[in-house]
């Protein structure tokens, strides 16, 4: 796992896992598996942005590319090249 | 054939009693929702058809049938009597679009108990105002919400049950809370049912307002006389159909047209316990066969923007009639949809206070993309001067939307609130609260809600609410929360604040900000933008001018800024 794999999959547990016992992993499915909701992406979309400082255009940042966390770790690694 | 017919025939010759013959309801008899929408399916032969159809993130589908379902609620139904749960006290359902939700709505609805069933995705803090407001008994809950409920236990001391469908022993139970599995619970065969009459509380369902705490709207059990045939003209269900309806049951359209008016005409419905992705949704269209799909404008434009190709992936034959909730359809999407189903999503209007379908299209009548249609025979609907509140007579003018009292489903109070429910009746009419035109043809199109209220994917969010809350953060002096456009969800939340000294403004800080309000209300709350501003703008009075920022974010006129404070 590489170092942003990590940072990504810590914070969606640290901010979207209400269940303490519920683990994820970097292919769980977060949209479709109900773990983060499309008004809770806005959210997560502004972690991503602040900490990697880019901007991810609205059209990009659907519910699939946010849908695991290394999904979303190749949208955020496609606007920090 | 539709179900309707002509519209214009049933408006000539409508009266709420054809609904009632139906169901065989005369006045004064016994009436139970619970009772309805399972055991009278079964006592007309029907107990093993397939009621619900249920898939969720992991595991097997479910299916269940309406035998099942009597014998699940009858269940759950002892079970909460075994708690000396007494008719009229406030059950809450805090769960997911799990089986158990459906199952228990009916459990409690059969022990004369009120059902109060509540978004999962709630914070604390929005649970609580809405458990202390109703002084809820019970709680029916999944152990991944437990941890909201014990945040606040200790300030309520009248919830007496915290009972855990799905509590695996991994972890102590604490202080008020209990397992009950519906899989392992004896079932119940035989079930006495609570004889609830019409006037009898059946559900409370909570609504935000611009002002205040949120409302919790009574409805009765003699709603069921509108909601079931609003389904049966509106949804057009016919036996044979097999029924989506997206919406969770923490919302009205989730009880109303997602369990009561189905379950009451037998029908099969599904149900889908996962997030969306367009991909999802088209495969359990396609797996089930859908023929009749009740959805939400946000919904809609979400798989606009998902685009064309992924339709065509899957075979959505089975389509026969979509219809949408929650706010205006605007006509792009009627017209894509049309495009891309072969059919047309139908809008229709109401309101958590209206228990049923107030305003809709019907089969067979011409759709007018963008309206919300016209008035449900028996529903006497106009709009209103403001000032005067008498009937607009002249075409396409805009006014309040009125509705003249006493349709079945029309809420009876809001909790403890009777006060503001009085307000909402003003010279014989009542007022949703929306403003509307009338075109020639007796058609009625949508312009905006009368008030500061935010309707964000469909569902009211309270500026007030978002405020109190954002000045619970350390770092907020003043907020003002508005709505800002948005292309999915029609409107978003956005907050202005004030910073106390020593917090800097910076991106982190809004991050912090956002995420405390998504934790502490819900997720639709959630500013999804925070401007810092040195100073909000106030009446000379200290009233802040949200209609000021309002139309700054819509580009509107700015209007009358006499009373404005000076800078």
């Amino acid at each position: 796992m590489d170092e942003m794999g990590k940072v990504v999959l810590e914070y969606v547990k640290d901010e979207y896992l209400e269940d303490e016992d519920e683990d994820i992993d970097l292919d769980t499915p977060l949209i479709s598996g109900g773990i983060v909701d499309s008004f809770s992406m806005v959210s997560l979309k502004r972690f991503l942005e602040n900490k990697y400082s880019i901007t991810i255009p609205d059209d990009k940042a659907t519910p699939e590319a946010f849908d695991t966390v290394n999904k979303i770790c190749a949208l955020v690694k496609e606007f920090t090249k | 054939m539709s179900n309707i017919g002509s519209y214009d025939e049933r408006v000539k010759n409508f009266d709420w009693s054809i609904s009632e013959k139906e169901l065989e309801h005369k006045q004064d008899d016994v009436i139970n929702i619970g009772w309805y929408c399972s055991d009278r399916i079964c006592e007309k032969g029907k107990g093993g058809k397939t009621a619900l159809i249920w898939e969720g993130h992991v595991g097997e589908p479910k299916t269940y049938t309406f035998d099942d379902v009597r014998r699940a609620s009858n269940t759950i139904g002892a079970f909460l009597r075994g708690l000396d749960i007494q008719n009229e006290d406030r059950v809450c359902l805090f769960m997911d679009k799990i089986p158990e939700l459906y199952l228990s709505f009916l459990g409690i609805l059969k022990i004369g108990a009120i059902a109060q069933p509540l978004f999962s995705a709630f914070g604390d803090e929005s649970l609580f105002v809405r458990l202390e407001n109703a002084k809820t008994r019970a709680i029916i809950t999944q152990r991944k919400h437990v941890g909201k409920i014990r945040k606040i236990i200790d300030q309520m001391p009248y919830m007496e049950h915290i009972i855990i469908v799905d509590h695996d022993g991994k972890k102590p139970l604490k202080d008020k809370e209990m397992a009950f599995s519906l899989e392992e619970a004896d079932p119940v065969d035989n079930f006495e049912i609570f004889p609830t009459r019409a006037e009898s509380p059946s559900v409370l369902h909570y609504t935000s307002g611009t002002t205040g705490q949120p409302k919790g709207v009574k409805h009765v059990h003699y709603s069921l006389i509108s909601q079931y045939l609003t389904t049966k003209w509106v949804l057009d269900l016919q036996d044979d159909d097999i029924y989506w309806c997206t919406a969770d049951p923490g919302w009205v359209t989730g009880t109303s047209y997602g369990i009561i008016g189905p379950w009451a005409l037998g029908i099969t419905q599904c149900v889908l316990d996962r997030g969306f992705s367009a991909e999802n949704w088209y495969a359990f269209i396609q797996k089930n066969k859908v023929t009749v799909w009740y959805s939400a404008p946000t919904a809609i434009r979400s798989l606009m923007k998902a685009g064309d190709e992924v339709v065509k992936k899957y075979d959505l034959s089975s389509l026969r009639h979509l219809a949408s909730v929650g706010e205006p359809l605007n006509a792009e999407a009627v017209i894509w949809s049309e495009k891309v189903f072969g059919k047309a999503f139908q809008d229709n209007y109401w309101q958590t206070e209206t228990g049923s379908i107030m305003i809709a299209n019907y089969p067979g009548m011409k759709v007018k993309p963008g309206s919300m249609g016209k008035p449900f025979p028996g529903i006497v609907g106009t709009v209103v001067d403001p000032k005067t509140h008498d009937p607009i007579t002249e075409y396409g003018k805009i006014g309040l939307i009125a509705f003249k009292p006493g349709w079945p489903a029309m809420m009876r109070t809001y909790w403890n609130n009777e006060e503001t429910y009085k307000s909402k009746f003003v010279k014989g009419w009542y007022l949703p609260g929306d403003r509307s035109s009338i075109d020639k043809d007796g058609y009625f199109w949508f312009v905006g809600r009368d008030d500061d209220v935010i309707n964000t994917g469909g569902h009211l969010v309270s500026p007030f609410e978002v405020e109190s809350a954002l000045l619970e953060h350390e770092a907020v002096a003043e907020s003002a929360v508005v709505s800002k456009p948005d292309e999915v969800n029609m409107e978003v939340v956005k907050a202005y604040v004030t910073l106390k000294p020593g917090f800097e403004e910076s991106k982190d800080l809004e991050l912090d900000i956002m995420n405390f309000i998504r934790k502490k209300l819900s997720p639709l709350a959630m500013p999804q933008e925070i401007e810092y501003i040195d100073k909000l703008p106030k009446t000379r009075s200290g009233k802040i001018m949200r209609r000021l920022l309002h139309a700054r974010e819509w580009g509107e006129e700015i209007g009358d800024t006499s009373t404005l404070e000076d800078d």
